[in-house]
């Protein structure tokens, strides 16, 4: 197909999605609506499981099972993305130089790393208190370590980042969070019910019942998950060569 | 114009689609995937706005004290962000091996499959 005929296609596909899509729009609810049926049962229940984040109760007690699946999909994207990038026959490695970083990018840097930690823990650890969780609060802590290759080099980040211990820890996680619902099956409740452990006084890191060790699972395997993918993004632009490149 | 919002989330949805489908470039057509991703999240945080509404988080206000927004959405939007950029990734590895095989990353240059 030419790209005027495929550019023609579009615009008659384009139109009649167009319509339907406004169409759609204007049976909708009403915008900014005071009903919510779903909302309103999502918040008593959350309080009465004494999880101050809504959020983190909808997702790791009403919908954990479906977070579950979420988690697969996840972890099945990292394993694929390893199965991927890894090296091939015709390509070598060549170790990185290290390269002059500007004194104040590498004080910033550095300063700076410590605080992203521990701001990304405390993220993943207050998930089921205050905005935040397993699933934020990890990204952080991934991406904060990569501040070491803004600040120093890529030796150094490689030294902080074994990356086979992050791709058990990924692994861990999951088997960790499904593990916890198994536990929840032999203590005579369904599947990832939130059963198992007190829901401790409202308001207080240690409430919510299963929600924060959910959410510390959830929290560790994208922590986990992140720090794999940009290792291997970071391997293809910084380490690995083909051999024509190298040679010519 | 209560349904301004949906208009904006079909819109930015086929500005998306427009994207893929005349996109010359792999990446670019990944970078058009995840507008489209976008679009569901307008949609989905659109649904559940509630007028004067607040964060359905009561770690600082009392239950029943203000409006809160619906949670469910937000719950789905928020899962749906993280797997989104995942599976991003896991697109962009695979145009990675498509340039390093073919040497191309123009989608109408990818004619036949090869071994």
């Amino acid at each position: 197909m030419t790209r005027r005929a495929r550019l023609l296609v579009l615009a008659v596909g384009g139109a009649g999605l167009t319509a339907l899509l406004i169409a759609a729009c204007l049976d909708l609810p009403d915008f900014g609506r005071a009903a919510h049926p779903y909302g309103t049962r999502a918040v008593s229940a959350a309080l009465a499981r004494h999880t101050a984040n809504t959020v983190a109760a909808v997702n790791f007690d009403q919908r954990a099972f479906d977070t579950l699946g979420e988690m697969t999909i996840l972890f099945a994207s990292v394993l694929g993305t390893v199965v991927l990038l890894r090296q091939s026959r015709d390509e070598e490695r060549a170790a990185p130089e290290s390269a002059r970083v500007a004194a104040p990018v590498r004080r910033y840097a550095l300063l700076l790393l410590p605080v992203a930690v521990v701001t990304g823990l405390y993220i993943v650890a207050h998930g089921q208190l205050s905005p935040g969780g397993g699933f934020q609060g990890g990204v952080v802590a991934a991406t904060a370590i990569h501040l070491l290759y803004l600040g120093a080099d890529y030796r150094s980040l490689e030294r902080v980042r074994p990356v086979g211990v992050f791709e058990l820890g990924d692994a861990l996680a999951t088997c960790s969070y499904l593990v916890l619902g198994l536990a929840s099956v032999l203590a005579g409740t369904a599947f990832l019910a939130n059963a198992l452990l007190p829901y401790g006084t409202f308001n207080t890191l240690a409430s919510g019942g299963s929600v924060p060790l959910l959410n510390a699972f959830i929290g560790m395997e994208v922590a986990c998950a992140v720090v794999v993918l940009l290792a291997l993004f970071l391997d293809q632009a910084v380490e690995i060569e083909e051999e024509g490149n190298r040679n010519g | 114009m209560t349904f301004f919002p949906y208009l904006v989330a079909a819109y930015i949805f086929l500005v998306g689609c427009y994207g893929l489908a005349t996109s010359r470039n792999l990446i670019h057509a990944v970078g058009c995937l995840s507008v489209c991703q976008a679009a569901t999240y307008v949609l989905l945080l659109t649904v559940g706005y509630r007028d004067g509404g607040t964060a359905p988080v009561f770690s600082d206000i009392r239950p029943g004290s203000r409006p809160v927004v619906d949670p469910v959405v937000q719950a789905l939007t928020l899962t749906d962000v993280v797997v989104g950029a995942t599976v991003t990734a896991l697109l962009l590895a695979l145009v990675i091996q498509v340039v390093k095989r073919h040497g191309t990353a123009d989608p109408d240059e990818l004619r036949e499959l090869r071994g």
